[in-house]
């Protein structure tokens, strides 16, 4: 039955009235845009006067060792806080309202991924939890941390604390899923509410099993989170029950729609999801109506912007380790084709990337182009200057994710694709290969720590190392693997979602939902590397006093991954094959649909501390490569053939993303800015062309970075932003460790 | 020059290059070059000989090589052949871009113009070389012979007869001038050169490319000392820079 709004006048299309169908919705309104980025406006004052109040607070923030203020009393829910502004006496500046908690960068209290990480976070930066926090969630709630704890194996713990698998989401939350914020705006909350209690109705008739059960308690939850949406809008004088009727209300109901997901959930990625042609829909409805300037439409983007990029959760100092720069990971990304060819890039597209310009470079949000070699030559370009002067965008080939995911998905996490509102995502973080290629030599005995932590099969006992019965071993290790690592996620994710179910998240996505099953894979190029040494060099094993081999002596030259060399490439395409067809011969939990990901962030330090000697030459506790990332020094023959390597793996087998950061000297991009501006875009559509899946681009020169690190306090470089695998930090918050880690990358600089 | 036997001595080759000639470009590194440059920063192409990366290869495998690049060339980028000196395996470049032409890829020239005579074999070979070739950049270290013969071991009479030839021949060309300050950065000698540049009617860019140190390694390694560092010669500065750039601007 069509429905009908008053506030959907001048929208066209049918579906999107019948039933929540943004894409619809989206495909029968939008302008695509053509033009170049000379339209675009400035800052206005009143974003002048916020940003710099933001940036005077986040100073504060850095001088106070990271964290401004921590709420120590109130546990965060939906209705947990007054309301909060930037600053009190501004606050009718702000066009967009609306904070995790009462201030601006105080972290909320979030207990129920684990009691002891929240408190540890606040103890940490010398704040004291009330007590009877503790007491609430260690004797009469259970934590997901704790639900996993009591039913891991020992197996499961020994694997995890020796890191073979590591960096699981067993201590926060799994974080990956995308909320439709958009339905907010388009539907409101009533109708949304009604959409859900239709479905509660119709759920399990006539049998109660397990499935039904679960499923009628997650709609329940699901609704009883939309009416709190609804009070929490309440509190900063907003109803959100009926659809928003202008671009300004548009913004607001769908950022109240992120504000419900990120006071409820701190998972290690929280993304907005693809809003910028919804969005521009509204806008232009309104500056056809006379009723919107150009400046105060990039007010509404400023601001939103400006919000996303205020999103904080406390951490605790491993987790900071593992994913440093303090990330949120609030994907959102511009551009893609639709599926019948038409450019989705609108002026809303170049707004969101212009707010680096008016508001400078940011980590946050993940800015994220959809990229495909048809997209308008003057949206490309404009990416590109922005790349260039910033830093702080990613590339993704809409070419080879819109047959897999359509043309309505996001990005999840920094680089995974999922359909928006339709899918969710468990997130299962990585499996070390590289340390499973030890293993395979060792017997299943750990390396660093000497304990018998995979099956006890039979090790390498020659001095030289023999590729045929390396691989037959290697083989048989990452069956072991391969079987673990599925299950410990599988328990992981079961009580994700007992314990800490994300019902404002899955309130905004349709009932029966698509989930798959991201897993990943750790130190990918090192074993690929390790593996060619063996075949094409000799490599001689140095065993300790145990006769465990802890080191390598390589003997020759090999072939490595990162030179468009087929010998080392054709290793990198098995490996993903291998690891990923032993995966999917295991049951996943709710019948998710298993993917994988070469994406490891910045945790390609920590994992590589756990990580002993490698036959590739790679030294014990050496930082593993990032991604998908060729190794360090390997690459030999520039950019260009480095980019080869990467685009051979075929991302049908990782779906979930193979993700690849490369930094370019400006010198060595061109001359002049504009031969440098078409010499980016040619790198991208000649890469992308190829099938690759990501790349992220930083231009400067490694000069800059030395002196970045020796000079933090130096003004220019307070929002220094660069990306790392999948996602963009300031530079200056990274450890030491770390920066000298993105230093010690190559740089491509030759001339 | 080095009798052809179907294959070239090839320096090194880079997939990504950007600064010697239009677009994204692959770029050959052949072994080997006439040339002494105080300034060098390449002085491990000097000898022609096979040394570090370096081996020999046939045209058809360097082109193999390079078409994997070709998704990122786009309408103006291409193949450049640099060195060392690519004129002294003039045979084994004929063939090669030959090969680049018959295929439609962009194909520029980097040269010093040293090895250029107007003598035979020489002469005709070059001639069908420009068949073949779309860009030449052409280096022009000093425009003053003496000056010239100091800084890089030769005279410069049949490079700019080189320079006056491709201009008679409407070749498009690249004027390249590596600014070494108390070198080449004299302002009467840069007007001299702006005066020659303007009696050409091919050079449809003028680069001034500012001494760098970052090559003198290579002069460390290869047990040399590098002239200009040891006079403790640094970069050029903006200014330095800007000023040549005007005065040779066409």
């Amino acid at each position: 039955m069509t429905m009908h709004k008053e506030q959907w006048n001048g929208f066209q299309g049918r579906l999107w009235k019948e039933e929540v169908n943004i894409r619809d919705f989206i495909q029968n309104n939008y302008t695509p845009y053509e033009g170049d980025a000379s339209f675009l406006a400035g800052p206005t004052e009143a974003t002048d006067a916020l940003w710099g109040e933001l940036q005077k607070l986040q100073k504060e923030e850095r001088a106070k060792g990271g964290v401004l203020d921590m709420d120590t009393e109130i546990v965060s829910t939906l209705t947990s806080h007054k309301a909060g502004y930037i600053s009190e006496e501004m606050k009718d500046l702000e066009k967009v309202v609306g904070l995790q908690t009462d201030k601006p960068l105080k972290r909320a209290f979030m207990p129920f991924g684990g009691i002891k990480m929240a408190e540890e976070a606040c103890t940490t930066y010398g704040y004291t939890p009330n007590p009877e926090l503790h007491k609430i969630f260690t004797e009469y709630h259970t934590t997901h941390n704790q639900g996993v704890f009591d039913a891991y194996t020992p197996e499961m713990k020994r694997a995890r604390h020796n890191k073979i698998i590591t960096g699981l989401p067993d201590t926060y939350g799994r974080g990956r899923i995308v909320g439709d914020y958009r339905r907010v705006a388009l539907y409101g909350i009533d109708l949304l509410i009604e959409m859900k209690q239709h479905d509660l109705d119709n759920c399990g008739y006539g049998s109660m099993r397990d499935k039904v059960i679960r499923q009628r308690e997650e709609l329940a939850m699901q609704i009883r989170a939309l009416r709190q949406m609804k009070e929490m809008a309440a509190i900063y004088g907003f109803d959100i029950s009926e659809p928003a009727k202008d671009a300004r209300e548009a913004v607001q109901w769908l950022y109240f729609g992120y504000l419900a997901a990120v006071k409820t959930q701190n998972g290690a990625a929280m993304s907005v999801g693809r809003i910028s042609t919804f969005l521009d829909i509204y806008i232009k409805r309104d500056m056809d109506a006379g009723i919107l300037t150009e400046s105060e439409a990039q007010e509404l983007i400023d601001h939103m912007t400006m919000k996303f990029r205020m999103v904080k959760f406390a951490r605790i100092p491993s987790y900071n380790q593992l994913f440093s720069g303090d990330p949120v990971w609030a994907t959102l990304e511009v551009a893609g084709l639709g599926q019948d060819g038409r450019s989705m890039v609108t002026k809303t597209d170049f707004r969101f990337l212009h707010t680096l310009e008016n508001m400078g470079p940011s980590p946050e949000p993940n800015l994220t182009v959809l990229y495909s070699e048809r997209l308008p030559e003057n949206f490309r370009n404009y990416a590109s200057y922005i790349s260039i002067e910033t830093s702080s965008i990613q590339y993704e080939n809409d070419d080879v994710m819109r047959p897999v995911w359509g043309d309505d998905y996001s990005i999840c996490c920094c680089v995974s694709a999922t359909q928006t509102g339709k899918e969710m995502q468990f997130f299962g973080a990585r499996a070390n290969l590289a340390k499973c290629l030890l293993y395979a030599i060792n017997g299943g005995i750990d390396e660093k720590s000497g304990q018998q932590v995979g099956p006890e099969y039979r090790p390498v006992t020659s001095e030289y190392l023999d590729y045929e019965e390396v691989m037959q071993r290697y083989d048989k290790m990452m069956d072991w693997l391969a079987g673990l690592y599925v299950n410990t996620l599988n328990l992981i994710q079961y009580m994700h979602d007992k314990y800490y179910y994300e019902s404002a998240l899955m309130a905004l996505i349709d009932t029966d939902v698509r989930r798959t099953f991201a897993t990943g894979i750790a130190g990918f190029s090192h074993v690929v590397d390790s593996l060619s040494a063996i075949k094409y060099a000799k490599v001689k094993t140095i065993r300790n006093e145990k006769g465990i081999v802890v080191d390598f002596e390589t003997e020759g030259d090999f072939p490595k991954y990162g030179n468009d060399d087929d010998r080392a490439d054709d290793i990198a395409v098995w490996l993903l094959q291998t690891f990923m067809t032993k995966l999917k011969k295991h049951h996943t939990y709710r019948e998710s649909e298993p993917t994988t990901s070469i994406l490891t962030i910045t945790s390609n330090v920590v994992y590589g501390k756990a990580t002993g000697s490698l036959p590739d030459g790679r030294k014990a506790g050496a930082p593993l490569a990032p991604g998908a990332n060729p190794s360090y020094g390997a690459e030999q023959n520039g950019l260009l053939a480095s980019l080869n390597s990467v685009a051979k793996l075929p991302y049908e087998w990782a779906l979930d993303g193979i993700s690849n950061t490369q930094t370019i000297s400006p010198d060595a991009l061109g001359h002049s800015e504009e031969e440098r501006m078409t010499n980016l875009v040619r790198i991208m559509d000649g890469y992308f062309h190829q099938g690759a899946h990501h790349l992220n681009v930083n231009v400067f020169g490694t000069d800059k970075l030395i002196d970045a690190m020796e000079h933090p306090e130096k003004e220019e470089y307070a929002n220094f932003t660069i990306r790392v695998s999948g996602y963009a930090v300031k530079f200056i918050d990274l450890t030491r460790e770390q920066q000298l880690d993105v230093i010690a990358r190559t740089c491509h600089d030759r001339m | 020059m080095k009798e052809y036997q179907g294959k070239g001595l090839v320096h090194s080759t880079e997939s990504f290059g950007s600064v010697d000639g239009p677009g994204v470009r692959f770029i050959v590194f052949m072994q080997g070059c006439p040339m002494r440059c105080q300034f060098c920063h390449n002085p491990d192409t000097w000898k022609m000989e096979e040394r570090g990366n370096a081996s020999w290869r046939t045209p058809q495998e360097l082109l193999q090589t390079a078409l994997r690049y070709r998704p990122y060339w786009g309408k103006d980028g291409g193949i450049t052949v640099s060195g060392g000196e690519p004129l002294l395996q003039l045979d084994f470049l004929l063939e090669f871009f030959r090969m680049a032409k018959t295929q439609g890829i962009h194909t520029a020239l980097d040269t010093s113009g040293q090895p250029f005579t107007e003598k035979e074999p020489f002469f005709s070979k070059f001639r069908e070389l420009m068949q073949y070739t779309d860009l030449v950049l052409l280096d022009i270290k000093h425009i003053d012979d003496e000056a010239h013969r100091k800084l890089t071991g030769h005279s410069n009479e049949n490079i700019l007869w080189l320079a006056s030839w491709l201009s008679s021949l409407e070749k498009p060309v690249w004027i390249r001038h590596v600014l070494v300050p108390g070198r080449t950065d004299d302002d009467g000698a840069l007007r001299r050169l702006h005066q020659f540049l303007s009696t050409l009617h091919n050079v449809k860019r003028v680069e001034v490319l500012p001494y760098h140190t970052m090559g003198v390694y290579k002069w460390e390694e290869l047990g040399l000392v590098c002239p200009l560092e040891s006079e403790g010669i640094c970069p050029p500065t903006k200014d330095r820079i800007e000023n040549a750039r005007r005065i040779l601007a066409l």
